[in-house]
């Protein structure tokens, strides 16, 4: 069944040309990987190196680490910061930066202690409200970079400082508001977990999707007389991804299970991925990225995308600082501080999505927070203080940007931009 | 989307007439009352030397620059070209002479970039199989339309900007240094296009350094000289006319350097004799 119908007949449109090598076979599959990661196209190899490294260190310093429960609690954490590092993909992927993520999470849990327990509107209210200031904090940064040409960076390092005192400013002398127990807000981000069957089911459509899809864009390749992936390929990689999948639900599920919050998260990137890589938005994101100036001369509304993407950017950031309330069941001074910002940045990068613009993905900030949470998670259960955490996690950042400038230049050298 | 033009015009008429452009950089002054006209199904070769205002009269026609003083009328009507989207909507198509192309994207996102086939859930094997098609029609040499642009080669890149431009079915289309990265093939294959997108009925602008290429295709050729309109003249005029209108002047640095030439050729020649 893996016979390709036209083998034997004329060349297929994409194959007619005889210099182009084609990985067909699982070994020249392998075979390309290599020479993909070679070039500077690590894709998830860092991420994968990464998390077998922390789990050898840390599960040989304290067993815990890899026990259920505790990798329970890590996707809880990961979904409040994992929910920024997504918007940071969106700037990062315009070659901009948003260097406010933190803060702006900081004011969105505020704002949600603040509206919601202390003036009493409805929770929903609070939270609507905190997500249009982050619109709206976006689409100040949009303008002050579109129309008067300032940096992103240096916009946003001010909007930090700004945006800190706003927080400090609503949350007054008490400087902390106690979220209800007994909310749902706090209990979607403390308690909710998926029922085990549901998380099973769910592992399941990954891969189901995969080989949906996979058939349907083959026989429309075949038929449009170009080549498709071979069948065996496509089989081997749904059947890798769902074990792997229901691997990981299985064991989560000897603990507590798949929280809530980290299927909210996931969610979110699906629809990210599927908006940066399948439509004409995310397209134009990437060509901005690449070059701007073609960008516009393709007719491209560059401005728009840039507004689009800090706007977007603000909002998710926002999220995450609601969803950080709801896990810590306060708003306080302290929310958005700290390694916050870095720790989305950071995340991202690890995962993959250039600061450099025009490469990365959504997928990126999924898999870079599970190595940035581990790390943190890791050295919280060894007691060590948050002196030598900071320190940690500023010598993993440095890596991980070094990582992505040596793959650039690596790139470069073989003509893959 | 202000670009619905009634009258489409038939071979012959003018589909673009330039009068009075003006540009200005600050003090400089790259084009000072520039008038051209095209006519569908006509070649205009743009020649001069560096620095004439060749590519930035194509830049202020592509939407890139705004005129500072001057009209555009095109397909009969008044028109202000104030973006690329603009100049692209109403059928100009340009090929950049830096091609203007994205290099982490790959060819098939190069060519449809902005104008992808089902914004929401992109059509990736219909535009691959339109990608494939157009550029067979360029005869060109590209081994994969899944690369990005970065690993092509500038001939490569050439091509597949010339591919973008036609993607669009433009009512003028303009190449900057169209031939200038080519090998020999590609070149004969572009000026064949230059010619089948004439016999279209298609307005079409070519700047070239190279006068055997303006030759072979133009049916008017535009001289402008420091910004200026410099004379119009027909493919057959003779070499010597078109170099003094592009340099100025008749005693210039190519007519001297033929005559020295000259000169050197029958020295030696007597030395011998």
């Amino acid at each position: 069944m893996s016979q390709n119908p036209s083998n034997n007949a004329q060349p297929t449109l994409d194959r007619s040309d005889e210099r182009v090598r084609h990985d067909d076979s699982l070994a020249a599959m392998a075979k390309g990987f290599v020479d993909r990661v070679r070039s500077g196209d690590l894709g998830m190899l860092p991420v994968a190196v990464g998390l077998v490294v922390i789990s050898i260190v840390f599960s040989a310093l304290n067993p815990i680490f890899l026990a259920p429960n505790n990798l329970v609690n890590l996707l809880f954490d990961c979904a409040t910061v994992g929910v920024i590092s997504l918007g940071i993909v969106c700037v990062l992927v315009l070659g901009e930066i948003d260097l406010s993520v933190g803060s702006m999470s900081g004011l969105a849990s505020a704002m949600v202690g603040v509206i919601w327990v202390n003036m009493g509107w409805p929770v929903a209210g609070a939270i609507i409200a905190a997500l249009v200031v982050g619109a709206g904090v976006g689409l100040l940064y949009a303008t002050l970079y579109n129309r008067l040409g300032m940096p992103s960076f240096v916009a946003t390092l001010a909007g930090l400082l700004a945006l800190l005192g706003l927080q400090l400013y609503i949350l007054g002398p008490t400087g902390s508001i106690n979220l209800p127990y007994a909310s749902p807000l706090v209990r979607f981000g403390q308690i909710l977990i998926m029922p085990d069957w549901l998380s099973y089911a769910l592992a399941l459509v990954p891969g189901l999707v995969m080989i949906g899809r996979g058939l349907r864009t083959r026989s429309q390749r075949l038929s449009a007389n170009l080549s498709a992936q071979p069948m065996r390929a496509l089989i081997l990689k749904a059947v890798v991804l769902t074990v792997a999948l229901e691997a990981a639900v299985f064991y989560l599920n000897l603990g507590r299970g798949i929280p809530w919050m980290f299927a909210l998260f996931v969610a979110l990137a699906v629809i990210l991925n599927y908006a940066l890589t399948r439509t004409k938005w995310g397209r134009s994101m990437f060509a901005v990225g690449g070059n701007k100036e073609a960008a516009r001369r393709s007719g491209i509304n560059v401005r728009r995308i840039y507004m689009s993407a800090f706007m977007l950017c603000s909002t998710l950031a926002a999220l995450g600082g609601i969803l950080s309330a709801s896990r810590l069941a306060s708003s306080s001074q302290q929310a958005g501080t700290g390694d916050v910002n870095l720790n989305a940045i950071a995340a991202a990068v690890i995962g993959g999505t250039s600061l450099f613009g025009g490469r990365g993905s959504a997928y990126s900030a999924l898999l870079g927070i599970i190595v940035i949470q581990a790390i943190s998670n890791g050295l919280t259960l060894l007691n060590l203080s948050s002196s030598l955490r900071y320190m940690i996690t500023g010598g993993v950042l440095a890596i991980a940007v070094i990582v992505d400038s040596l793959a650039r230049r690596s790139r470069v050298s073989h003509g893959r931009a | 989307m202000t670009a619905t033009l009634q009258n489409i015009p038939a071979k012959g008429e003018t589909v673009l007439r330039l009068s009075g452009i003006s540009k200005n950089f600050g003090a400089v002054s790259a084009l000072t009352d520039i008038d051209l006209d095209v006519k569908a199904g006509e070649v205009v070769a743009l020649v001069g030397d560096n620095g004439a205002g060749k590519s930035t009269l194509v830049k202020v026609l592509a939407g890139v620059h705004q005129a500072s003083s001057g009209t555009i009328e095109f397909c009969g009507q008044q028109v202000t070209l104030d973006s690329p989207a603009k100049a692209l909507d109403l059928g100009i198509a340009t090929v950049f002479q830096d091609l203007a192309l994205c290099e982490n994207l790959d060819v098939v996102a190069n060519l449809f970039l902005g104008h992808e086939m089902s914004p929401w859930a992109l059509d990736e094997v219909a535009m691959e199989v339109r990608a494939w098609t157009l550029l067979r029609e360029l005869a060109a040499r590209i081994p994969s339309v899944r690369e990005p642009i970065a690993s092509l080669s500038g001939g490569q890149r050439q091509t597949v900007a010339i591919a973008r431009s036609l993607l669009l079915n433009p009512r003028l289309i303009m190449l900057d240094e169209p031939t200038a990265a080519l090998g020999v093939a590609q070149t004969a294959e572009v000026l064949n296009l230059i010619e089948r997108v004439r016999d279209r009925g298609l307005g079409v602008i070519i700047i070239s350094h190279n006068m055997e290429d303006v030759r072979a295709v133009a049916d008017r050729v535009v001289v402008l000289r420091l910004g200026r309109n410099n004379g119009i003249f027909t493919p057959d005029a003779s070499s010597q006319e078109l170099v003094s209108a592009i340099t100025g002047a008749t005693d210039n640095s190519v007519s001297r350097r033929l005559d020295r030439k000259a000169g050197h050729v029958q020295e030696s020649t007597g030395g011998a004799a």
